[in-house]
């Protein structure tokens, strides 16, 4: 009785096989990411100090450290974020909380799908004609911050909407039928309960803004510049500033003899801190999920 | 509203669409003062809908236009002087799922203060007194009164919906508006419900929505039967059950449809 038949041994060889299959190709998955961080860091060992953070690079790049760099990437990603973040969030309350469907939020949502998915050199020469000519800006650490708002911003907006449409429908009842305004029910009631889902949409954002080179190319990142080592006001908001992305491009492919764990220390940096960026994201929501209930 | 008008809602000939589809058609309806008046129909009857006109919220949920007229207390609540956060101030709903907000008990009850009064005006001795009598008058209180700090949220679902109720008091409603209010409940606690409806009507209107007929029969006073959108009867509670006047409304209570 209950012994296995054919057909049987035949299915359970194939849920097997399936099983595999989907195993490997998470690994594979994983993996890679694995390998590249190792080998960064493996690379980039006999170069990580503090002194590498705290150094300007020097002797045409090809010593010192990346001082310099790292401060116009934090700059440029803190700028660009404080930009876009009240206008994306902003923007998608309304769409979210006010707006009726109609023709007008329907283009809206159409242009902000379509600008997320616009490629960054575009953003970049958007940023040029708008911020740096068109405005007489110039080339600054402010256009390019500007130029790469723009670039997050779509993104901020659909994460921030998705944010909102996920507390119930019910509070909002609740709020309404003891006559709280519109206003009032946001602020008491839905920005509360979606507030991690927001932050956690716009800090994800930073990696995006750090690790752009285009769109900062043209708007506002310069080859070299020294500044004051160790200063975190060294850059003001219409100069010129170096960042890391375009640094790792520069000395990995346009100075000759740069020696080989200078870029992949600028690699680690670069990573390391998107991933400390995103790692307060995960905390942040973590804290802020284990206080809200329903 | 300078008569005190004898009943609480009146509406002429009401319509309502969303979109294309005609929910309400003709609605004419007089709710009295001071009584529980029970909504019954088969799902789709537009009795929710109807509900919902009391107090203008179907307007939060979309493509909604109507014609016809509705009074409460008198005043026709389409007339362009009436502020609809008055209105709900005076016209409050319970749901089917209690929907307490994620906050303290505390808060849930004073948030129509809070909603509707400046921060500075807002004495503590108040608060403290708004959410004694509010729960008191619920019968939560001698409950919750060493637990009002507690998230509202993580109480059983009969004090939730207790609590619900409890949250339009502090806002002297004249109407509660009832959508389903026990369907989420189990036995014991929907007859816990009733009871405190029975309590509060006489100093409340109480229009409730209904699935259940032998609810309509336990509660109400007064009893309303919709089918498709138009109103076919309205009749003591006894009488509409006993002695039913329309034909689709002896059928429905026989239980031949729906």
């Amino acid at each position: 009785m209950f012994e296995i038949s054919a057909h049987t041994r035949r299915k359970r060889r194939a849920e097997l096989l399936a099983r595999g299959i989907f195993l490997s190709m998470t690994l594979l998955m994983v993996l890679p990411l694995l390998l590249i961080l190792g080998f960064l860091i493996w690379k980039a060992l006999p170069i990580l100090s503090l002194d590498f953070i705290l150094d300007n690079p020097s002797k045409g790049m090809r010593a010192g450290g990346i001082w310099s760099p790292l401060l116009g990437s934090i700059y440029l990603v803190f700028i660009s974020l404080v930009i876009a973040t009240p206008i994306g969030v902003l923007a998608a309350v309304y769409l979210n909380e006010y707006a009726r469907e109609s023709w007008f939020t329907r283009v809206v949502n159409l242009a902000v799908v379509n600008l997320a998915g616009v490629p960054s050199i575009v953003h970049a020469l958007f940023g040029l004609g708008a911020f740096v000519l068109f405005m007489h800006i110039g080339k600054s650490i402010l256009a390019a911050s500007m130029t790469l708002a723009i670039m997050t911003m779509p993104v901020i907006i659909a994460s921030t909407k998705e944010a909102l449409a996920s507390v119930p429908i019910s509070f909002r009842e609740a709020c309404w039928n003891v006559g709280a305004t519109r206003w009032q029910t946001i602020r008491h009631v839905v920005l509360p309960n979606s507030i991690s889902g927001i932050l956690t949409g716009v800090i994800l954002q930073v990696s995006r803004a750090a690790g752009e080179t285009a769109p900062i190319m043209f708007t506002g990142a310069v080859f070299f510049k020294a500044i004051e080592e160790g200063n975190l006001f060294a850059y003001g908001l219409f100069d010129q500033c170096m960042t890391l992305s375009m640094h790792l491009f520069t000395i990995s492919t346009q100075v000759p003899d740069v020696p080989d764990a200078l870029p992949y220390g600028t690699a680690v940096v670069l990573l390391g801190m998107v991933l400390l960026v995103n790692a307060v994201a995960i905390v942040l929501r973590v804290y802020l999920r284990s206080r809200k209930k329903w | 509203m300078s008569t005190p008008a004898q009943h609480s809602i009146e509406t002429r000939d009401l319509n309502l669409w969303y979109g294309d589809f005609q929910a309400l058609k003709g609605i004419s309806v007089c709710i009295p003062r001071g009584q529980i008046t029970g909504l019954i129909g088969p799902s789709g009857c537009g009795k929710t809908t109807l509900l919902r006109c009391f107090n203008r919220i179907n307007e939060r949920y979309g493509d909604v236009r109507t014609t016809g007229e509705i009074d409460v207390l008198g005043q026709n609540i389409y007339a362009p002087e009436v502020s609809l956060i008055e209105l709900r101030k005076a016209v409050g709903m319970v749901f089917q799922r209690p929907n307490p907000l994620p906050i303290s008990v505390y808060e849930n009850v004073i948030f129509g203060i809070r909603v509707h009064s400046e921060r500075k005006n807002l004495k503590k001795s108040d608060l403290d007194e708004a959410v004694e009598k509010a729960l008191s008058e619920v019968g939560l209180w001698e409950d919750l009164k060493d637990r009002l700090n507690v998230r509202a949220t993580s109480l059983q679902l009969e004090q939730q919906q207790k609590l619900c109720i409890a949250r339009l008091l502090p806002l002297k409603p004249d109407i509660i508006l009832m959508d389903e209010p026990c369907s989420a409940l189990d036995v014991e606690a929907t007859l816990h419900i009733e009871d405190l409806m029975l309590t509060l009507a006489g100093r409340y209107t109480i229009v409730i929505v209904t699935h259940n007929m032998a609810q309509a029969r336990r509660v109400s006073h007064e009893c309303s039967f919709m089918l498709m959108g138009e109103m076919v009867e309205t009749a003591r509670t006894q009488d509409l059950f006993l002695t039913p006047r329309d034909a689709r409304t002896a059928d429905y209570i026989e239980g031949r449809y729906g």
